[in-house]
């Protein structure tokens, strides 16, 4: 057991599958444990593990992972119109596919590096935004969407008889997965995302992936061929999009373009970014911090904001919730650019690197049986 | 000079940058097992003529040849998996990762090649790579700084390590340009001591150095490099009582 | 045919005017300072707000109601009075309607604030970080700006007029001797044409005779070297980066009788401008310009049914695809400096 996994791994992986697991539960007094939002954290969870085996370990700044996200969507909408409505298929499926078209453009891109590289996704992304509302409509469905409906073809459930009524909704051996079936369904998926990534990143090949972020060229010089290795890391995250992408399908099936957009690109980045890169929970929590405030912050008006500040006396409490809506609701955007740029200026490694800092500064001013530096840290 | 014995030749080489003719004619033979050094003064094209070597430049004309295979043309890593590794001038060093995980690096390569999708197992069932690299480190007298970020090593340690990342991977060839540059006189002690060391184990050897003390210590051969020729070449003694090389350094940019 | 691809070319003109003047602020910030920045289009979408806001001001009205007349349906009329055609009478009639080109007399100061305070509180932080973090950096500051402006302007475009003697189109097949009424462009976009090109050259003249612009040259050519000259080379390059600003502003300005601004209009601009820039070469600054035209041209062609009939979406996603193959067969761009980011 040693070898396949240290101490520190173990417990970390078994310390985040219980906080998953338990969310619903901790989540309860925040106002966020409701399935639909559980199912977010969970979704944005992969996107941003498997972006960060991308951008964390390998250190490519790809601005197109939305594309493979959208892809992913796509594909499971249409194992769900085309063959069954079980979730299973529409998950292998969506993989395969938003894989293969992570290998076509990953395969160009990776041709190049740094902000050429970035720019390269950027293109290649907004190509498959601009043909998916355009020329790709009959796969899309365009501006609308794709939906399932009641003529879709199914012939996976017609061969075996299965007839429904009603609109039609993704299921798992039957049982429908809405509600708090569809998040322990992501939750599942999400745990195991996280297990693979705990096993990439300390794996020899995880090294190969660091060693590239931190000097490609001694790399060369050392004897490894590193194209394969960027290009291994770029499929992998592009199916984790996939993967997500496919999870927002079968807990919402429609499919729509917007996913693909920079501007969604630009948001697992900054999950990324917020949480710690490099890290293994750190984009998790990322995500799971920034769809927690968007849903909070976004659902926030004015007559809440007044009541809030009601304690402040009447004249200053007009200005206060002023000032403040512009914070919350449509405008919530605005607090996430600003967080943004104070992550970016003050804490660059995120979130956890921030929790490191605490915790460095607790060590020091507490009990002097202090260990030096316990590598918890995996991903350095 | 027996033919047979040459294991690396750069046989005609030309290198230019725009107007600037960094290498010219250069012709060189090294043999097997033997330490050859290459000298002389700054911006006299010893580092191209590594580069054009390990395949980080292509020649403007001719060719490298090791050990009967042509090496012009191919990529940096075909040409280390042939068995070639480099020192360089200012160290390439993994500065984010661990002193011994900068080890274990070529270690892997050496042994999976130069691509392998080994990611699910795990980098602590590596016992054999992990003590071959603890093992290097020692050699080297690094071996307690191994869990050390390689960036925050000093200067003259991110040179050791970069020493030891090539010698753990057993180069037949192995390439060093100025590895005592910036180093005390005690480090250039030790790691003359470890060269000579290596040098009983029969790997082939070029090196560039500056410090004569180095040179003459090591050398079984010098080429003589001023302005992109070669002007002197022979055995220690006869390079050292060569007018054109007296000069070359006189008059040269040093 | 000849009058329809020579259509379509003028059509791609305006449009790679625009490409042009952002890329070039872009492309100089990059060659000066180092630094990668997602903000520009933010600064092209701050200078059409400055229009906007110019507009608001001089179309300020008085609200009067005269409880005497009746409006047809029956209410109170309301009499409405533009304040600064009250104040100043015709005079203000004709502000008002040259309102947009005026705006550029307001827009230049604020931009060069906005630019130089941007410089000195946030950028110069990062000229010793990875792009990667100035892409974060600068991405962040794009969407903080584009938020503010959301909230205090609102989410839906909004038109601005041009000046009414500027409306209406310019034969200009009946100048070059064709026959009358086949080619015809209007006549803001000819002076967008026009405008670009005096702000191009303008800036190319600045750097080319000024002494400022040669030390600015040389340091996009080797910023050690000017630094070790004694120069201080960090106070030119703040001034730099404001004058990319005031472009980037100017273009936002003239360009929104085209296009009416929304808030998001930097972000749309600025994933373009950043293809024109690799397409040109970065840091290459008669690159970023060809390349603007270039692009723009092209988008412009590929917009005709006779194309699209061939290669149905093209129009969607050629500059991308011009993107990616320049990339990838010259990594360099057009007119890009070898070695500069090809790593
Ligand atoms: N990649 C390059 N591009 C242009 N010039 C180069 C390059 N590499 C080296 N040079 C020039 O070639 C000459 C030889 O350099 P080098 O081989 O580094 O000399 P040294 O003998 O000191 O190692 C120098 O004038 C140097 O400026
Ligand atoms: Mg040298």
């Amino acid at each position: 057991m040693t070898t396949f996994m240290s101490r520190n791994d173990l417990f970390l992986f078994l310390g985040f599958t219980v906080v998953v697991l338990a969310m619903p539960i901790w989540l309860a007094p925040f106002g966020a444990g409701y399935p639909d939002l559980l199912q977010r954290f969970m979704i944005f969870g992969i996107f941003a593990v498997g972006f960060n085996i991308l951008f964390g370990l390998t250190g490519y700044l790809s601005f197109g992972h939305a594309a493979f996200f959208g892809v992913g969507s796509y594909a499971a909408v249409w194992s769900f119109k085309l063959l069954t409505l079980d979730a299973i298929p529409a998950m292998i499926f969506a993989v395969l596919i938003s894989g293969l078209f992570a290998l076509i453009i990953g395969f160009l891109c990776l041709r190049r590096s740094g902000i050429y590289f970035s720019i390269l996704t950027l293109a290649f992304a907004q190509m498959s935004y601009n043909l998916a509302y355009s020329v790709l409509t009959p796969i899309t469905n365009g501006e609308t969407g794709l939906q399932l409906t009641l003529a879709d073809p199914r012939f996976l459930d017609a061969a075996m008889g299965q007839t429904f009524s009603g609109q039609p909704v993704p299921t798992l051996l039957g049982q429908q997965l809405g509600g708090y079936a569809g998040f322990y369904f992501c939750a599942g998926f999400l745990i195991l995302s996280f297990f693979i990534a705990q096993r990439i990143a300390g794996s020899p090949f995880g090294m190969m992936l660091k060693a590239i972020k931190s000097n490609q060229t001694r790399m060369q010089f050392t004897g490894f061929n590193t194209r394969p290795y960027a290009l291994s890391a770029f499929v992998i995250s592009g199916m984790y999009a996939g993967l997500a992408g496919a999870l927002l399908a079968v807990t919402d099936p429609l499919a729509g373009a917007e996913r693909m957009q920079w501007t969604a690109s630009g948001e697992v980045v900054l999950m990324t970014i917020l949480g710690g890169v490099g890290t293994l929970v750190g984009p998790v929590i990322g995500a799971w911090i920034i769809k927690y405030f968007e849903n909070i912050l976004s659902a926030l008006n004015d007559n809440i904001l007044a009541r809030f500040w009601s304690f402040l006396p009447e004249g200053v409490a007009d200005v206060v919730v002023k000032i403040t809506s512009k914070f919350v609701g449509d405008g919530w955007h605005l607090t996430l650019g600003l967080a943004f740029v104070i992550v970016v200026i003050f804490l660059p490694g995120g979130i956890m690197e921030g929790v490191r800092r605490i915790a460095a500064a607790f060590r020091r001013s507490g009990s002097s049986s202090a260990k030096p530096s316990a590598r918890t840290q995996p991903a350095e | 000079m027996e033919k047979s014995n040459v294991v690396l030749h750069v046989a005609d080489v030309h290198k230019r940058f725009g107007g600037l003719h960094a290498l010219a004619d250069i012709d060189l033979q090294v043999e097997e097992g033997k330490t050859h050094a290459i000298i002389g003064p700054n911006g006299a094209g010893k580092s191209t003529l590594l580069n054009v070597i390990i395949g980080k430049l292509a020649p403007t004309s001719g060719q490298v040849v090791f050990d009967g295979t042509v090496l012009t043309g191919r990529k940096p890593y075909q040409i280390n998996q042939l068995g070639i590794a480099r020192v360089f001038q200012t160290p390439e060093i993994f500065a984010d990762l661990s002193v011994l995980h900068n080890v274990m690096i070529p270690a892997l390569a050496k042994r999976d090649g130069m691509f392998k999708l080994n990611m699910l197992r795990s980098l602590d069932s590596e016992t054999g790579i992990r003590a071959e690299a603890e093992h290097m480190l020692e050699d080297v007298g690094m071996i307690t700084r191994r869990e050390m970020l390689a960036g925050s090593l000093s200067r003259g340690d991110k040179r050791r390590m970069e020493l030891a990342m090539c010698l753990i991977q057993h180069p037949r060839l192995l390439l060093l340009d100025e590895p005592t540059a910036g180093m005390s006189r005690h480090d250039t002690n030790t790691t003359i001591e470890l060269l000579k060391k290596i040098k009983s184990r029969g790997m082939t050897k070029v090196i560039i150095e500056h410090d004569m003390h180095v040179v003459f210590s090591l050398a079984d051969k010098i080429s003589v490099l001023a302005q992109g020729r070669i002007i002197a070449d022979g055995s220690p003694d006869e390079v050292r009582g060569n007018p054109k090389v007296q000069e070359a350094y006189l008059g040269g940019a040093h | 045919m000849f009058e329809i691809i020579f259509l379509q070319f003028l059509n791609g003109l305006d449009k790679g005017a625009a490409y042009a003047l952002i890329a070039l602020g872009l492309t100089l910030v990059f060659g000066t300072l180092g630094v990668v920045n997602f903000a520009h289009g933010a600064l092209f979408m701050l200078g059409a707000f400055c229009a906007v806001t110019v507009r608001m001001f001089l179309t300020m009205e008085t609200v009067t109601i005269d409880p005497e007349k009746l409006s047809p349906w029956g209410a109170p009329l309301e009499v409405r009075e533009p304040l600064v055609q009250a104040w100043l009478g015709d005079f203000g009639a004709v502000l008002v309607n040259y309102s947009v080109p005026l705006s550029i007399l307001i827009t230049i100061p604020i931009m060069l604030l906005v630019g130089i305070g941007l410089e000195r509180g946030i950028i110069k932080h990062f000229y010793k970080r990875t792009h990667a973090e100035q892409i974060l950096v600068t991405f962040g500051l794009a969407i903080v700006a584009q938020e503010v402006i959301k909230s205090v302007f609102g989410p839906n475009p909004i038109p601005q007029p041009m000046p009414t003697d500027l409306r209406g189109a310019a034969d200009i097949g009946a100048w070059l001797g064709m026959q009358a009424n086949v080619i015809t462009y209007p006549v803001w976009r000819l002076i967008y044409f026009v405008f670009a090109g005096v702000v191009i050259g303008g800036v190319f003249a600045f750097l080319q005779f000024t002494t400022f612009g040669m030390v600015v040259r040389a340091g996009m050519a080797d910023r050690e070297t000017v630094g070790l000259l004694g120069i201080n080379i960090d106070r030119r390059f703040t001034i730099m980066f404001g004058l990319a600003a005031v472009v980037a502003g100017m273009a936002g300005v003239m360009y929104t009788p085209l296009l009416p601004p929304n808030y998001h209009l930097g972000m749309d601009f600025l994933v373009l401008s950043f293809v024109v820039v690799v397409v040109g070469g970065m840091g290459s600054l008669p690159g970023a310009v060809a390349a603007g035209f270039l692009l723009g041209i092209l988008q412009s062609f590929a917009s005709m049914n006779q194309v699209k009939a061939i290669f149905p979406g093209i129009d969607q996603i050629i500059i991308y695809l011009v993107a990616v193959i320049i990339l990838l067969v010259r990594p360099r761009g057009l007119m890009g400096r070898r070695g500069v980011m090809e790593a």
